[in-house]
């Protein structure tokens, strides 16, 4: 029969309208701001509404979520911060489109270099957010952030993020990334005593 | 719906400023209703593009900030969504396309490459940035965006135009707005406005062909 | 192909057939044979003909600036499967001309085409010999060796001025124009006069009097694009019209060239894998592992089996996404606005959400590595990965399925419409589903097995007639393929290493060449790279699937009405970041 096709189509679209309703009758009212109902409509048995109220709400972020790169600090004791970042030149070497400019610290004295940066830029305009920088770093002192919400008004004073911008301490890391962070102190602690038994 | 309303003052108003409480009365229902019907064009250069569509779609749901009607055609649209490498190849439309919009309108440069270039940057097609050649409001970095992110972006620009009044709004301004000259396809691409540039180069005899590299060691 | 081996399994040999005009390629790690430019057209005909190399998979220019030479690299395949024949001609680079070899095979009308545009290589008989990727009018040919591009630093990455020094600028702080802009020394203004769109207008044809009957009309040029939102990005399609009826249909592209291949020379080996994701955005992963199987020819390495099966796993997703899209998109493009393109992206989404938590992005995955993947599984995709492959995504192609096939508009607007023969579809070196869907079961998973797709239980989808429902029909049929092969993989997933050895940021790659090949949601994808030995590749060539399906395009059109054209260039579903990388 003529139209048969067409019917059937529209059958499949009442279903997806009346499943919102469905949707709508089980959560009772709280479907939205709830993050059980958001793991549930966002994950593989979602049926019905879909949409995610950002920025009310946000899609839980997966680990391995990667944006801007930020470099690592550790507080130490007396409250003074250390980069993690010895300036080695390996993010800077296999960063794709050359988006890290490094610069390294001498001694004034000897004139021999310190490892630690003096400067760390990254141009956010040229950054492909590819996460290699993080995945090379020997030190683990660079890593890629999860936080997206970094638009603005004007990119030539605030799109090349220097040392400053770009620091960031351990604990905001370990609490991004728990599982990574678990699994490369364990690697560090590991190396630490091998050193020490040299 | 998602609005950014400030927080409102019970304030008292001195007497010399009270003629303005109309105009930002006036100011606030104004930009209200172009904050909240800021219709994007449909309009999608590279891999942004398609991270844009899926803002679109019903994850995100543009709708839900009143700017679901994409129009495809510019004399309709309020904003223009630059999401993706702009090349010199397509620079001259999109400067057509944006001499096209009606005021108001605001552009918003998504991703690495409408911002800056991009990875694509060094490349001899690729244009440093959108705002070489047309003015940007909006940057939202990242490669892609992730359509939270243009979200962000979008209610970023959202408040810009809270922030505007209608008494000193350039569309009101005595006078017309002029369009951008639209660059022409030369030997490489010729930005009109750079004409008085190159000539007095080629009258003093400068090399207009030195790369970076030469310029560095300059 | 790596050296001997692939060409010695192949039974035909161009030395012996044709003494003294083709010879062994004899270069370290290179396989193939050297032709005579004069003899080329004779020698590839009798290929064509008598040994049954039908298939013109990439033609492609290679500038060896040393010797002072430009070479022309063919790969012929037979469409019954098997390994490559390779035929290569060289001219030298100060008069570059060559033989075009459009009469014997209309596929490589654009990739000669290319080839003149960045290379500079005239072909003699080629019918439309302009540029594609730039226009007329451009300075130079810019991948030759010896040309630099405004914002030129250094010939290799990684660039001195980014360590230890590290004073950070602009490109464009140090360029006299600030916008990547030079020009040629002595360029004026005024002595200059535009012809982009001259030369375009100029080889469109016009058919005079179709029907001479009592009303006549003139014939119109019209552009669709490069802004139009039915082109799928900034696609132009430049066609002269009599009323509604396509007369001549010229794509015209090139708006979205982002120079991938010169980037690519300049990068490390490694640093090229982000640059594939940026390809076929839609489907990242496909490209990733057509590259890391292009070097890993090169290095000799092979995956262990975990990451093997995360590969075949992640790859197969991509195209049930990519299909899921391209068949909404279709959608959208037939006139059903946005609602089945809707249904379409909540399936991808979820399937993005995957990407996103294993690789880290939702499109630009950059996930797998020379001998690997990047890294494991985390906790709790696999059950994710299983609840999709199992139960959603069948459930959900079956119901997109419902909604879609036996609608009567798509039926009456799709069957029948832009036919593309068999032989046609052949000769114009179209691949994926726009070759499979013509009758031609050509899957570069089966013909020329890569990775370990002989492992797995699935059919080569293919349909016959040709026309757009076809093309529809067969990205379901693939899904549903898919889906089968995600299932099985997924069943068989072992444990262990996903890496072959240390992640390493420069690798070692023994000099040579190696065309790798994969078959991606778009068609057949293919990396050709040249090694000398360097940390940087010295070619860097995409065989890109997009670009070469749009050959046909204009043929296919011909004779349809306008708001055909729409759907045409839907069913062949290109990505322009592919199209004109």
């Amino acid at each position: 029969m003529y139209g048969l096709g067409i019917l059937r189509g529209l059958g499949t679209v009442l279903t997806h309208f009346v499943n919102t309703y469905l949707d709508d009758i089980r959560w009772l009212g709280r479907r939205y701001y709830n993050p059980q109902a958001l793991a549930v409509r966002q994950g593989p048995k979602t049926a019905g509404i879909f949409t995610v109220q950002y920025p009310e709400e946000k899609l839980v972020t997966p680990e391995e979520f990667r944006y801007i790169p930020f470099l690592l600090y550790e507080v130490k004791e007396d409250g003074t911060k250390e980069d993690r970042c010895t300036s080695c030149g390996i993010c800077a070497k296999v960063c794709p489109p050359q988006c890290i400019w490094i610069e390294r610290t001498t001694d004034p004295k000897t004139g021999r270099p310190v490892p630690a940066p003096r400067e760390f830029y990254i141009d956010i305009d040229i950054c492909m957010n590819c996460g290699f920088c993080a995945e090379y770093c020997p030190f683990d002192a660079i890593k890629m952030d999860h936080d997206f919400e970094i638009a603005s008004y004007d990119r030539t004073s605030a799109h090349i993020f220097n040392k400053e911008r770009l620091s960031t301490s351990v604990d905001y890391y370990a609490s991004i990334r728990p599982t990574n962070y678990a699994r490369e102190e364990v690697a560090r602690a590991e190396k630490e005593a091998k050193k020490a038994k040299k | 719906m998602t609005t950014l309303e400030k927080p409102v003052s019970d304030l008292q108003v001195p007497d010399d400023i009270q003629p303005n409480i109309f105009i930002t009365t006036l100011d606030k229902i104004y930009n209200w209703s172009r904050r909240s019907s800021c219709w994007p064009m449909m309009f999608g250069l590279a891999c942004c593009a398609i991270e844009m569509i899926c803002t679109a779609a019903s994850r995100y749901d543009l709708a839900r900030f009143g700017m679901e009607v994409m129009r495809p055609s510019a004399r309709q649209a309020d904003l223009m969504i630059v999401s993706g490498t702009v090349t010199k190849k397509m620079v001259p439309q999109i400067v057509r396309l944006y001499n096209q919009m009606p005021e108001p309108k605001y552009v918003l440069a998504m991703g690495a490459c409408a911002s800056g270039g991009g990875p694509f940057k060094e490349g001899y097609n690729v244009v440093s940035g959108v705002d070489k050649y047309v003015p940007v409001d909006v940057y939202v970095p990242g490669c892609p965006p992730t359509p939270q992110a243009l979200l962000h972006g979008l209610i970023t620009l959202q408040r810009k135009i809270d922030q505007q009044s209608i008494r000193n709004v350039p569309w009101y301004q005595p006078g017309a707005s002029e369009p951008i000259p639209v660059p022409i396809l030369g030997p490489d691409i010729i930005d009109p406005r750079q004409a008085p540039l190159l000539r007095d180069r080629a009258a003093r005899g400068l090399s207009n062909s030195l790369t970076v590299a030469d310029r560095v060691k300059e | 192909m790596t050296a001997a081996p692939a060409v010695e399994k192949a039974e035909v040999k161009p030395d012996e057939e044709f003494p003294g005009i083709a010879a062994p390629d004899t270069r370290k790690g290179y396989g193939g044979y050297l032709v005579a430019p004069e003899h080329l057209v004779e020698v590839v005909t009798k290929l064509r003909d008598e040994a049954g190399y039908n298939y013109l998979s990439s033609a492609t220019a290679v500038d060896y600036l040393e010797e002072g030479k430009l070479e022309m690299v063919y790969h012929l395949y037979r469409i019954t499967g098997g390994p490559a024949l390779v035929v290569k001609a060289q001219t030298p680079r100060d008069k570059a001309v060559l033989p075009s070899l459009v009469p014997l095979f209309p596929g490589a009308d654009l990739q000669e085409r290319e080839a003149w545009d960045l290379y500079g290589i005239r072909f003699t008989g080629h019918p439309n010999l302009k540029r594609i990727l730039l226009w007329e009018g451009f300075w130079g040919h810019p991948m030759r060796k010896d040309w630099k591009e405004p914002y030129f630093e250094e010939e290799t990455k990684p660039f001195d001025s980014r360590w230890p020094g590290g004073a950070v600028f602009r490109s464009e702080q140090h360029n006299p124009f600030g916008h990547n802009v030079k020009y040629p020394d002595g360029f004026t203004l005024e002595g200059w006069t535009p012809e982009a769109d001259k030369a375009l207008y100029a080889g469109l044809g016009t058919v005079t009097d179709v029907n001479a009957g009592s009303l006549k009309t003139d014939q119109i040029v019209v552009n669709l694009g490069p802004q139009h939102p039915s082109t799928h990005g900034v696609f132009r399609i430049a066609a002269t019209l009599d009323g509604e009826t396509i007369v001549d249909l010229e794509p015209v592209m090139g708006y979205l060239h982002r120079n991938h291949e010169q980037i690519g020379e300049r990068n490390t080996f490694l640093q090229n894998i982000p640059f594939t994701d940026r390809l076929d955005y839609l489907s990242s992963m496909s490209n990733n592992l057509g590259y890391a199987l292009a070097v890993e020819k090169l290095m000799n390495v092979k995956p262990p089996e975990r990451a093997e099966y995360i590969r075949v796993i992640m790859v197969e997703m991509t195209r049930i996404a990519n299909h899921l899209w391209a068949i909404g998109f279709l959608l959208n493009d037939l006139g059903a606005f946005f609602t089945p393109a809707l249904y379409a992206i909540q399936e991808r989404e979820l399937i993005l959400d995957v990407f996103e938590a294993t690789a880290g992005s939702r499109m630009m995955c950059n996930y797998m590595r020379f001998g690997g993947v990047a890294r494991d599984l985390p906790d709790g995709i696999e059950a994710r990965l299983n609840e999709l492959a199992f139960e959603r995504l069948p459930r959900k192609v079956d119901e997109l399925d419902a909604y879609l096939t036996n609608n009567e508009i798509i039926r009456s607007r799709c069957i029948g419409v832009g036919v593309l023969p068999a032989e046609q579809a052949i000769a114009y070196s179209t691949a994926g589903p726009v070759l499979r869907a013509s009758g031609v079961p050509y899957d570069v998973r089966r013909a020329d097995p890569y990775s370990i797709y002989d492992r797995f239980d699935w059919n080569v989808a293919v349909r016959y007639n040709g026309d757009v429902y076809d093309r529809y029909l067969i990205r379901l049929d693939e899904i549903r393929e898919s889906i089968k092969i995600v299932q099985q993989a997924l069943r068989d997933l072992p444990g262990g290493e996903i890496q072959t050895g240390k992640p390493q940021y420069q690798v070692r790659v023994p000099a040579g060449e190696a065309y790798g090949r994969v078959d991606n949601p778009k068609g057949e994808l293919g990396f050709y790279v040249i090694s000398t030995g360097k940390p940087n590749p010295y070619r860097y060539h995409v065989r890109a699937p997009s670009f070469i399906n749009l050959t046909p395009f204009g043929e296919m059109c011909k004779g349809h009405k306008v708001a055909d054209v729409v759907v045409i260039l839907g069913s062949i579903d290109i990505v322009l970041g592919e199209t004109d990388r």
